[in-house]
């Protein structure tokens, strides 16, 4: 059973360990480099990327404003195919749902599609509790469940680990959850993958119950999409006699039409390739399989209430945020302490969850606001924008000691005079500039040099100028 | 032309040279500079801490001290993104022609050569602010390559932060140390003597480690590398 | 009040900027985006793209006698087909017609699978099956290894817009671009996973 976000440290502390663990931060240099540049390629040879990037946005907009509609529009549609849906308030409800649909066709064992809802709402810990074994079907995913582990990415749940780790994970770990992995197994990704193949292969075959989320959910047709990569997608969709998906209520698009814009933006902003190699679309029960829905909220609806927090709802979890993100890049995914890190995290995770601690309260702060996330959004999620907001709503409350040392420059720089005093004083007191800064200020000394101020500052120089003393 | 100089706190009060140099520049190219009194900080710290309430008055400053001229220009890409792009958040309407000094040379003066001289190696790091909010893309670069005895190298990594994010090397000081190491490392790369930006809080969080750490590497504002001539280097 | 009432409330509470004559069509969808565009012939498109992510591909004439190849190559002997394929594909191997549906133990001891597909898109190098007759059920291409699809010229086209306009949303389909793939160790891509790790793709062109 892989272990849980609860009690994470707010994320400087936590993002302080993964800086100082190398491993790691090769790890995932390497990853993200990699993966950004393919995304760059594969974008650039799109003539219309603006304009389909531009009805992406829109088509979500669209979608959010009229969410009541859209959904049950999707019910009606989903139901006639012959699918059953439920609703899920929250994630105890989510996972009561499936853990009594799962108990209804008298299976002990699921396997599972990499889904981020399911993984939000920690579905293989209640299945756990109520003796059913949920298999992760998807390599990463894989690594992740036998290394009892942590998710650290949207794409590549383990993209922290490397070559060697996962050879060791699977060597160490597959006997107990299955077939173990071959006895010579080398560290090639080759190799690798092909243990998974073996380890996963009777699984898929004999498979009764399939558990998975979803990409988009077509309204007007009550069509599923889900993209992958493997082809444990498609073995989980289509050989068992069951299907569970659960989507959270934002997953939707109005139309079929509207998947030209979707099937171009996320295949090459997320995996950086023109087109993912395996996509499944469904519609209700198919092929005499019997299927369920569940449409998940679980603070969606309070994200969708905050009109500028809203936009985050837009997203289709491609993950090139996260690859372009120099933060994300040191901190690792883990430090955001959620399903969802990096810098769609940092705006999702404190509005699903609420400013409910010292870990939401710090993950508005972990940006530079460098932009480059936005730029890469593929729906266009104003992503400084997002965490500007929350940052307001942090320091309304509490926070006193910061509050009162703001409060205090504030009055300084809304007086010119007083600002010309303290320039002043500094001026005077150069030569007693401190190597280090005591309090808060010692994190800027501690790796670079305190700047010196000058004698004389721009404003004096300037006036001093104007009464005719020239230059110098 | 009547020209504005909003000089900024952090040039106003640390890095005094960079406004007299953006002076001697625009004077040189035959503007008349004023520099309002009155004006103090852009707000910026503030509102990217999430204090909107005491920015909306250092805001308010900014319109009302700025207001009236022909342009305004401001020596850092951040404070005129903060500007342009945040103030009507606030409720404040900016004033009209508020110019990055790139962007002022390039698009309102219409010029590239400035008839600077600067005989150094020189790189350049694209502030994010410059790059991603105000989008000035190769304008600083063309002025630099038209600087007689400037030999302009590539930066690697040019794109990436540098780390400083205000009050995030503050309150992230791990990240943003490992970022500016990662930053620094490519200016080393690159062999230049001096390390170029348009805006000082970047550089004073590089510089500070390239100090630190014995580098050698100067860094320099733009505008003061625009306002060089040959008779500053005899 | 069930859950499902109490979301939508929630939906529609949260929405209460929303003008309440607005209609959900009055969000404006600016929809400037090429829906197909003019570029180089679109068979030369899909073989590059396709070989691109490792199928390998070939251009024909004669369907029969190329599948016939390509599974003599392959040393393919017992193949599954759907019940639609014509049995002059399938040559001197043994068809295992999927009719009545074959268990998927049986599948995945069989050498491969022959079918045709609905729609190709040239520029992603997808090939879109739908379940029609020539191409089965969706667990049909999935667990034989090897994967043998005939595609003709007039089902290929350029964009994806194109394709979805061609696609029938009420039938199942698998959009298959390359043999099944990872990039999930270090973020590199490894051909050959849980689907078949060899796609064959014969485009068949008309003589003349």
């Amino acid at each position: 059973m892989s272990g849980t976000f609860v009690g994470m440290p707010a994320f400087p502390e936590a993002a302080s360990r993964a800086v100082g663990d190398a491993q790691l931060r090769h790890n995932l240099r390497k990853a993200t480099h990699t993966i950004r540049a393919k995304r760059a390629a594969v974008v650039g040879e799109q003539p219309d990327w603006a304009e389909l990037r531009a009805a992406g946005a829109a088509i979500k907009d669209r979608t959010l404003r009229h969410l009541d509609v859209y959904l049950e529009r999707l019910e009606s549609a989903v139901t006639a195919a012959g699918g059953h849906v439920h609703w899920a308030e929250d994630a105890a409800e989510a996972n009561r749902i499936v853990v009594d649909l799962v108990k209804a066709t008298g299976e002990t064992e699921v396997v599972k599609v990499k889904s981020m809802a399911t993984q939000e709402i920690d579905l293989n810990t209640a299945l756990d509790a109520a003796g059913i074994r949920a298999y992760e079907t998807d390599l990463a995913e894989l690594i992740v469940q036998l290394g009892d582990d942590l998710p650290s990415h949207i794409l590549v749940p383990a993209i922290h680990r490397n070559r060697a780790e996962i050879r060791e994970i699977f060597t160490g770990r597959m006997a107990s959850w299955g077939r173990p992995a071959p006895e010579d197994l080398q560290d090639d990704p080759r190799a690798l993958a092909e243990a998974a193949r073996l380890h996963l292969r009777e699984r898929f075959l004999s498979a009764k119950v399939g558990i998975s989320g979803a990409n988009f959910a077509v309204a007007e047709t009550g069509t599923l999409v889900v993209l992958e990569s493997e082809g444990n997608g498609r073995m989980c969709l289509t050989l068992p006699e069951t299907l569970i998906s659960v989507v959270g209520i934002e997953k939707i698009v109005p139309t079929w039409r509207d998947l030209e814009v979707f099937m171009q933006l996320l295949p090459r902003s997320s995996t950086g390739e023109r087109m993912n190699p395996y996509t499944s679309m469904w519609t209700g029960a198919t092929e005499g399989q019997e299927f369920h829905l569940v449409l998940l909220d679980n603070g969606r609806t309070s994200v969708l209430a905050d009109r500028v927090g809203r936009q985050a709802l837009r997203c289709i979890r491609c993950s090139a945020c996260l690859n372009v993100c120099p933060v994300y890049e040191r901190a690792g995914g883990h430090a955001y302490g959620s399903v969802y890190p990096g810098p769609i995290g940092a705006i999702l995770t404190p509005q699903l969850r609420g400013l409910t601690g010292p870990l939401e309260e710090s993950l508005p702060y972990a940006s530079t606001l460098c932009g480059a996330c936005y730029d890469v959004c593929p729906v266009a999620i104003n992503i400084p924008e997002v965490l500007l907001d929350l940052r307001a709503k942090v320091v309304s409350t509490g926070h006193r000691g910061e509050r009162l040392a703001m409060g205090a420059a504030r009055r300084v720089l809304d007086n010119p005079k007083w600002l010309a005093v303290a320039q002043r004083s500094a001026g005077r007191l150069r030569r007693w500039t401190p190597r280090r800064l005591p309090g808060p200020l010692s994190a800027w000394s501690d790796t670079r040099e305190v700047p010196v101020p000058p004698r004389e500052s721009f404003r004096d120089w300037w006036t001093r100028r104007q009464k005719g003393g020239g230059d110098r | 032309m009547r020209v504005g100089l909003f000089v900024t706190c952090v040039n106003d009060t640390l890095f005094p040279g960079t406004g007299q140099a953006t002076v001697r520049l625009l004077e040189r190219l035959g503007c008349t500079v004023d520099f309002p009194l009155e004006q103090t900080c852009c707000g910026q710290m503030h509102f990217n801490t999430g204090y909107r309430d005491d920015a909306r008055p250092l805001a308010r400053r900014f319109a009302a001290a700025l207001d009236g001229y022909d342009a305004v220009v401001v020596p850092s890409g951040s404070c005129a993104a903060m500007v342009r792009e945040w103030y009507p958040t606030l409720g404040v309407k900016p004033p009209a022609g508020v110019y990055e000094l790139s962007e002022f040379l390039v698009d309102v003066l219409e010029v590239t050569d400035v008839g600077a001289y600067f005989p150094h190696t020189v790189t350049y790091h694209p502030t994010c602010h410059s790059l991603r909010s105000l989008r000035v893309g190769s304008r600083p670069l063309d002025l630099l390559a038209k600087v007689r005895g400037l030999t302009l190298v590539p930066l690697g990594g040019a794109d990436e932060c540098c780390g400083f994010g205000g009050t995030f090397s503050l309150k992230n000081p791990a990240v943003s140390a490992a970022m500016c190491a990662d930053k620094v490392r490519n200016v080393l790369d690159t062999g230049a003597e001096v390390l170029c930006a348009t805006d000082n809080s970047c550089l004073m969080h590089i510089g500070g480690s390239l100090t630190r750490q014995r580098t050698g590497v100067r860094v320099v504002h733009l505008a003061e590398i625009l306002a060089s001539t040959e008779g500053d280097a005899s | 009040m069930s859950s499902r009432d109490r979301i939508l409330a929630r939906v529609r509470s949260a929405l209460a900027d929303v003008p309440s004559t607005e209609r959900p069509e009055d969000v404006e969808v600016p929809r400037a985006y090429e829906r197909s565009r003019s570029g180089p012939d679109v068979v030369e498109l899909l073989v590059d793209r396709l070989a691109d992510y490792k199928a390998i591909v070939h251009e024909v004439t004669d369907v029969a006698a190329a599948v016939a190849d390509a599974l003599r190559r392959r040393e393919a002997r017992r193949v599954a087909a759907p019940p639609g394929v014509p049995a002059a594909w399938l040559g001197d191997a043994e068809a295992v017609r999927d009719d009545p549906a074959l268990a998927a133990a049986e599948l995945d001891r069989l050498d491969g699978v022959v079918t045709g597909c609905a729609v190709a898109i040239a520029e992603t190098g997808t090939i879109v099956l739908d379940g029609a007759d020539d191409q089965g059920r969706r667990a049909l291409t999935l667990i034989p290894d090897y994967h043998l699809c005939v595609v003709r010229k007039d089902q290929i086209v350029r964009t994806v817009p194109e394709a979805l306009e061609r696609l029938d949303p009420a039938r199942p389909q698998t959009w298959i671009s390359g043999p099944s793939a990872t990039s999930d160790i270090e973020l590199n891509r490894v051909e050959g996973v849980h689907g078949p790790r060899t796609l064959e793709v014969l485009i068949v062109r008309p003589v003349g």
